[in-house]
């Protein structure tokens, strides 16, 4: 328990967003900080994860010397692993998994993300040209999306806004958001700070957030 | 006694010329037909259009015809693993229209399905939705989003008989097995070539009746 009153940052986020996840759930996770989540499972809660490019039940890259089947790759088109009693699937078949609601949560990141559930996370006019890949249909079509990101940019700029600025990648889908200060939840009233991390307070969120913050009165619950 | 349609890779590339619409599968550098695009390549294929997820890496697949500006449109839902790709995208010489992942999926679906378009949620509030209608069914709203076609499907198979029956393997199955119903004519590398009637029937996932040719990769990945 000492060790983990000391998680904070990065590992914090991924700490409690894997804390929404129930045991046999099938998740998404995005390439990057999403994946993290897996370090920090619950005991008892085993996830299956869904890859978008056509299987249930990935296992993660292999161990160096350890073979393993070439044609397994993740959705950032790595060689992983399959567990034993995952499956594999077309593309299309994919999509209709994730788009028809049978995936529990998605757990990306965050451009830009605003008080109405509005995501922007693929695009930056004139900078960026990459693509929205699968991002879309993942958060128009999983139960429960879940926004992990760092509170304010580089720059120290808040990065939860009233609206954003960037193009969306979806309206009004988010679910939560989780930084290493607190965590947000979208709800029909707005946004409302559910939770805060150790030592922050909700004065430190709130200058730091360019929402408008629902504030319960009652004493706000930790992320640990 | 089914006929073979195995042919030489030269012979597969009668059917592609200049300035068609190229249905290309493959997710990064899994399950693409990159003997094929090699084909491509050796006769010298300029102006295309080609319908795929992504564009590869740098030099390798949809990558060498990106290289080689042989590509006149994509449309994709992803071009970062290609950084070539990007750089020609953001300097205006390449043109390319995004699609999200699903809805290329469904799009080339309705193709090859022989239906009108798909509904989708997906995309609605973002720059996708522009000048698209929307339709409310059930008090939900949905994008309709048209079918995608091209004139030649080229397809990565783990194991074919020589009639054109596939199997594909594991996550290198990805886009094949729609894009092989969505073109004019389909052209099939497999991996391993067997005889007819050794595939289990229901295990077959793109049926030998949609397929035109089939180049034998003799073993090679």
């Amino acid at each position: 328990m000492s060790e983990t009153q000391n998680i904070s940052g990065r590992d914090l986020i991924a700490y409690r967003t894997a804390r929404f996840f129930e045991d046999g759930d099938l998740v998404n996770l995005g390439i990057g900080m999403p994946t993290k989540c897996l370090d920090f499972l619950p005991e008892g809660i085993d996830v299956w994860i869904d890859t978008e490019n056509g299987a249930i039940g990935l296992a993660g890259p292999p161990a160096e010397d350890e073979w393993t089947d070439p044609d397994v790759v993740d959705a950032a088109g790595n060689v992983s692993k399959l567990r034993v009693g995952g499956c594999c699937f077309d593309s299309f078949t994919s999509f209709g998994y994730i788009r028809g609601g049978h995936v529990a949560a998605t757990v990306l990141g965050a451009y830009e993300v605003d008080q109405e559930g509005n995501l922007a996370n693929w695009m930056v006019p004139g900078k960026t040209a990459a693509g929205m890949g699968g991002a879309m249909d993942l958060v128009a079509g999983a139960k429960k999306v879940l926004i992990m990101t760092e509170h304010c940019d580089k720059k120290g700029n808040p990065k939860i806004l009233k609206k954003c600025t960037l193009p969306l990648t979806a309206a009004n889908e988010v679910d939560y958001i989780i930084t290493e200060l607190c965590v947000l939840h979208k709800t029909t009233a707005g946004l409302v700070l559910e939770e805060l991390a150790p030592g922050v307070t909700k004065e430190e969120v709130i200058s730091k957030t360019g929402a408008e913050l629902i504030i319960p009165p009652e004493e706000i619950g930790s992320m640990i | 006694m089914a006929k073979s349609k195995i042919v030489p890779l030269e012979k597969a590339m009668e059917k592609i010329i200049d300035g068609l619409t190229i249905m290309i599968p493959g997710f990064v550098n899994s399950g693409v037909p990159e003997a094929l695009i090699k084909g491509m390549v050796d006769k010298d294929v300029k102006d295309i259009r080609i319908i795929s997820n992504n564009t590869s890496i740098k030099g390798r697949g949809i990558g060498l015809l990106v290289h080689d500006r042989r590509i006149r449109h994509i449309t994709c839902s992803h071009i970062g693993s290609n950084t070539e790709t990007v750089e020609q995208v953001v300097a205006g010489e390449l043109d390319v229209t995004f699609v999200p992942q699903g809805t290329l999926c469904e799009r080339v679906r309705a193709g090859g399905a022989g239906i009108g378009g798909i509904l989708t949620p997906t995309g609605l509030g973002t720059p996708i939705a522009e000048g698209k209608d929307i339709i409310t069914v059930d008090g939900r709203q949905y994008l309709l989003e048209k079918p995608l076609r091209g004139d030649v499907a080229l397809i990565h198979a783990w194991k074919a008989d020589k009639m054109g029956n596939v199997v594909y393997h594991r996550t290198a199955r990805n886009f094949n097995q729609i894009w092989a119903t969505a073109a004019d004519w389909v052209i099939v590398e497999a991996e391993e070539i067997v005889e007819v009637g050794e595939l289990d029937p229901d295990l077959i996932m793109t049926p030998g009746a949609l397929v035109d040719q089939i180049v034998d990769l003799g073993g090679v990945e």
